[in-house]
């Protein structure tokens, strides 16, 4: 049998027409739900940094959520202001996308976070314990590592300076050596570090080999054997975002504002 | 039926697609350091290859043959990003530790391979019990792979513990090799040697590269 031109045009234009028809029912019919898993997925690292939760422990949705309600507000902070911005609703605010759209996104001068731009405004959240009291606070952090852009949050401590944990959700680092990020041991390590000197300088730096306790050298985190370069980005990137280009306006208001 | 009993049956262990075709390796390598991603991964495989079997299979005749390669991607593309999107709205975790690589089932030969080479000459019904088939042989490498690599390497099996590994008090000092990739490689070998030492007539003969490049045989050299 042969083919015409024509019917191998109109085969092809209808498998292609049949093939989207299929793809599209399915991301339109499945968007809620991918929605939400991205959301607890989210959640649930905000928890991890912030040590209320471990990493691969097995925690049902439904705790995740409960925690996030009872436990976490979430604040929309203007990155240049250092201001909190009540007029824009955190549930559908999406700074990843908003980092990407030249139309809204902050162009950024070289920086040792590797990031070209940010986002005009970033999510944070604030932690209460039981009894209202602020307990921590966890700021999402990104910047470049040695293969990919790392995503996490870096939880400090009421006191806005000593360090609560670290988790990375996103990356493509080296698994076993810049993929280490990921491990218990090393993210333990970030615990009780101090993030700033004394003069409020965002010093802390992965350092090379095992870090001293941290009553000994406050600023310094253990290395990541095999991935200077991973470690050198994570050391870049808590450190662009604590500074003045990062939350540095946002913790110096803050800390002011509840000091009063 | 015997014939779709034999697509059905043939390639779980005469005609393996990974131990005799040696396809599909990739992800043979890259998703068997858990059982439980190496499961996911064969059932999206098996879904996604019984969907191009029978497409293509029911297309046959009426697919022009110069376009047959770019149908029978459209096709299987199609199916792979559906199977992706159902992952990963039913089955999050495990989707987000299989990342790529349930894109990449696109790429997996076998696919196309069965796709090429059974479903565009045979019925519907035969290259279904073929997908079935394959896909089972392929999970049944994957699945014995990966049983052995999570047991050795982290003293799990579908993360319970097994062997408590001694930085939890245990006995047992897990294999570091086992979760690199070289791992999978060794445990495929002696899959294909354990094969071939009872199905003897699957050890190939010695050949010399040459001699098949001049019969124009290139196809075996892959």
């Amino acid at each position: 049998m042969a083919f015409s031109t024509r019917f191998t045009v109109g085969f092809m234009a209808t498998i292609c027409v049949v093939c989207s028809a299929l793809v599209s029912v399915a991301a339109v019919t499945l968007r809620d739900r991918h929605q939400v898993n991205a959301l607890r997925d989210r959640q649930r690292n905000v928890l991890v940094a912030a040590g209320l939760v471990e990493r691969g422990e097995k925690v049902s949705e439904e705790t995740v959520a409960e925690l996030f309600e009872a436990r976490v507000k979430t604040l929309v902070v203007d990155l240049e202001e250092g201001t909190i911005d009540t007029s824009i609703d955190p549930t559908t605010y999406d700074p990843r996308r908003a980092a990407q759209d030249p139309e809204q996104r902050r162009r950024l001068a070289e920086n040792s976070a590797g990031l070209v731009a940010t986002a005009p405004y970033e999510l944070v959240y604030e932690l209460t314990d039981e009894d209202g009291e602020l307990d921590a606070i966890v700021l999402p952090v990104a910047g470049r590592g040695l293969w990919s852009t790392l995503y996490g949050y870096l939880a400090l401590e009421a006191d806005l300076v000593t360090v609560r944990g670290i988790a990375f959700y996103e990356h493509a680092e080296t698994p076993g050596l810049g993929g280490e990020v990921d491990s218990a041991r090393w993210r333990a390590s970030w615990k009780g570090r101090r993030a700033f000197d004394e003069e409020g300088k965002p010093v802390i730096a992965v350092t090379k080999g095992p870090a001293p306790p941290p009553e000994d050298e406050p600023h310094e985190v253990d290395g990541l054997s095999g991935a200077t370069i991973t470690a050198n980005g994570v050391t870049g990137l808590v450190r662009f975002w604590l500074g003045e280009e990062g939350f540095g306006p946002f913790l110096a208001r803050y800390a002011k504002e509840r000091g009063r | 039926m015997s014939k779709a009993k034999d697509a059905l049956l043939e390639p779980i262990v005469d005609n393996n697609p990974i131990a005799l075709q040696v396809l599909g390796v990739c992800s043979a390598l890259a998703v068997t350091t858990k059982l439980a991603t190496a499961t996911v991964m064969c059932l999206a495989v098996m879904a996604v290859l019984l969907g191009s079997n029978v497409a293509v299979s029911a297309l046959r005749s009426k697919i022009p043959p110069n376009i047959r390669v770019i149908v029978q991607l459209t096709v299987i593309a199609s199916l792979v990003i559906v199977a992706d999107q159902v992952l990963k709205a039913f089955l999050f975790d495990i989707s987000k530790q299989l990342s790529v690589f349930v894109g990449l089932i696109i790429t997996n030969c076998i696919i196309m391979g069965r796709a090429e080479g059974f479903a565009m000459q045979r019925g519907p019904l035969e290259s279904a019990a073929d997908a079935v088939g394959n896909a089972v042989g392929y999970s049944l490498v994957l699945v014995l792979v990966a049983f052995f690599r999570e047991l050795f390497g982290s003293g799990t099996l579908f993360g319970f513990t097994v062997l408590r590994p001694v930085s939890e008090g245990g006995f047992y000092q897990p294999n570091g090799l086992m979760l690199l990739a070289p791992a999978a490689f060794f445990l495929i070998a002696v899959f294909i040697w354990v094969i071939r030492t009872f199905k003897t007539e699957q050890v190939e003969e010695e050949i010399h590269a040459h001699a098949l490049l001049e019969l124009g045989d290139e196809g075996d050299l892959r």
